[in-house]
């Protein structure tokens, strides 16, 4: 497996060296240090004695001071964009470059360049992810005077994990983008495409889709939650909402269920909401919860992976 | 020159599309010699090249290279195959020792042993004085002896050089013919080499063979082919006129 290891090494010396990763670096960091900085001092003077034992996990999930994103939004929003840009010229750019029928042309087998390629990229995602997380907490040691608990500690390393597994699926996307299209514009364009489909649209039309079909049972609390019920299920085809909902649970202790089931509104359902302040859930609890969400995510990849594969295989070194 | 050959094909048939774009090709190389592979545009070279490396799989028909079947063992082949493609691709962000660094890595060749080859190599295609430019500033002719040196780090048995003249100056086209000499010469390495610039090919191959629409029409010793076609030696015709004679037959 040598080829495996050169292809590696070369992907990363380009990455590094290159200003896309740079620029798309240089903006994760910053406005992750900018709502750290601000959800850290909202803390501090917000709750000023209440030393609750998951403060120091609020600094991932409160919204900076622009009330825009939490920490945990806005790599939920932004992550697939890293894992998109990473990704979505891998393949075509060296077809285009005559580089690809020269790298198959050494003795190595076709699937080692993607795989190659992949890991490289989750090598430098992982990177990304693990340096930017730390600072997060640095930053929210130094301002907060708050040291996270070892349980924290951890929740904090499974919602890292998550995150990575997620941000990786979306390079698998552009990759296998970057296989089907032989320009990098035109793949770059679909892979946005689908960005933009499953943040914004998926989730507002499969509302708008179930408050249409159930409209006439709105009064009976039954009905709200199985149709509760049928969104989700629906929704959860969308990695985001895979996503959202996997971290809300790790990195809220407070969270029972891995969605709450009314946000808005029916008075018998109110109990049901207050629940969740009644306690934390334990760590292993909420491992429990996000494993299913976390298999999801990697059947994801797998079938994105399983995808590129197959038209990799069966593409011709030299189209007509 | 033994007679013992190194590629063989047979009933060699490529269709893309439902067309043929190689069709019942069987033709036969030998060891350490230089095999000009001739053919307007499109006739189906690179395509038969493509087949002997087991980048792409024919759709009828065999071939056989050192004894390996390209489709069944492909890595095995292309370990022994050296292959300058026609489009010269090269990562050009990086210089000279840097690509043949990787190519060495790619084909498993051991870090110290690697450093002389390239060295060597560098020095024999007289790319040694601008080894740490970036391949972006190279001229045409410096990036096809870098592919030469290529060939060179990976030791290969035989060469296929598609094209190796193409768009290149005298002085280029001259260098690059004297370095496909030596490497047969010197190497000992079995070329298969496609053309069209007639006057070249005459000049350096053995043996020559002419596609034309996909069908090998002709193959054999310059002489042959002029007695073929004319009843005479070759000395009263250029391979450009029996080229022509074969062309306008097809």
């Amino acid at each position: 497996m040598g080829g495996m290891k050169t292809i590696i090494k070369k992907e990363l010396a380009d990455h590094f060296a290159s200003y896309r990763f740079t620029i798309i670096f240089a903006l994760i960091a910053m406005v992750s240090l900018i709502t750290a900085y601000m959800v850290g001092w909202k803390i501090k003077t917000e709750m000023e004695g209440m030393a609750s034992q998951s403060a120091f996990l609020l600094l991932f999930t409160l919204p900076g001071a622009m009330g825009l994103f939490s920490l945990v939004q806005f790599v939920a929003f932004f992550g697939p964009l890293v894992g998109l840009v990473l990704g979505f010229d891998t393949i075509n750019r060296e077809r285009n470059e005559g580089t690809l029928s020269k790298l198959l042309s050494q003795p190595i087998y076709r699937d080692v360049v993607i795989n190659g390629k992949f890991l490289a990229g989750v090598v430098l995602i992982t990177v990304m992810m693990v340096s930017i997380v730390l600072v997060i907490t640095a930053l929210g040691l130094i301002v907060m005077g708050i040291i996270p608990g070892i349980e924290e500690v951890w929740r904090i390393i499974v919602y890292l994990i998550i995150s990575i597994i997620y941000i990786s699926l979306w390079l698998g996307v552009a990759i296998l983008f970057s296989i089907l299209f032989r320009s990098p514009a035109t793949s770059a364009l679909a892979a946005l495409a689908v960005w933009i489909f499953f943040s914004i649209i998926f989730p507002y039309s499969v509302s708008v889709l179930a408050n249409n079909i159930f409209e006439t049972v709105e009064d009976n609390p039954e009905a709200i939650a199985q149709r509760a019920k049928i969104v989700k299920v629906f929704i959860l085809l969308s990695p985001q909402e895979l996503y959202t909902d996997a971290t809300a649970t790790i990195i809220d202790p407070t969270r029972k269920s891995s969605r709450s089931i009314i946000t808005s509104g029916a008075g018998p359902m109110e109990s049901l909401s207050m629940a969740r302040f009644s306690g934390p859930l334990p760590l292993i609890q909420s491992v429990l919860i996000v494993v299913p969400y976390i298999i999801s995510l990697i059947a994801l990849t797998v079938v994105c992976f399983a995808i590129s594969y197959v038209v990799f295989m069966r593409q011709e070194i030299r189209s007509l | 020159m033994s007679s013992e050959s190194v590629i063989e094909t047979q009933e060699l048939t490529k269709i893309y599309y439902g067309r043929a774009a190689v069709e019942n090709l069987s033709f036969s190389v030998y060891a350490g010699e230089i095999f000009g592979f001739l053919g307007p545009n499109g006739a189906g070279k690179t395509t038969t090249l493509l087949m002997l490396l087991g980048l792409t799989e024919p759709t009828n028909g065999s071939a056989r290279v050192l004894g390996m079947d390209p489709a069944r063992e492909p890595i095995k082949v292309k370990s022994v195959i050296g292959y300058l493609q026609e489009n010269m691709g090269f990562y050009s962000d990086l210089n000279a020792r840097q690509m043949l660094q990787f190519i060495a890595d790619l084909n498993d060749i051991k870090a110290d042993n690697a450093k002389e080859r390239i060295t060597a190599a560098l020095q024999t295609v007289g790319l040694a004085e601008e080894q740490d430019k970036k391949i972006a500033a190279y001229s045409r002719g410096m990036r096809q002896r870098l592919g030469i040196a290529e060939l060179l780090i990976k030791d290969s048995k035989v060469a296929f050089l598609d094209e190796p003249t193409l768009g290149l100056d005298p002085d280029g086209t001259n260098r690059m013919i004297e370095l496909i000499q030596s490497l047969c010469r010197d190497k000992k390495m079995t070329i298969l080499l496609s053309s069209h610039m007639l006057h070249q090919v005459q000049k350096i191959c053995h043996r020559i063979g002419i596609m034309i629409k996909g069908r090998m029409v002709a193959q054999g010793h310059m002489d042959q082919l002029a007695e073929e076609k004319f009843g005479v030696g070759k000395e009263q015709y250029t391979l450009e006129e029996i080229y022509m004679k074969y062309f306008q037959e097809a």
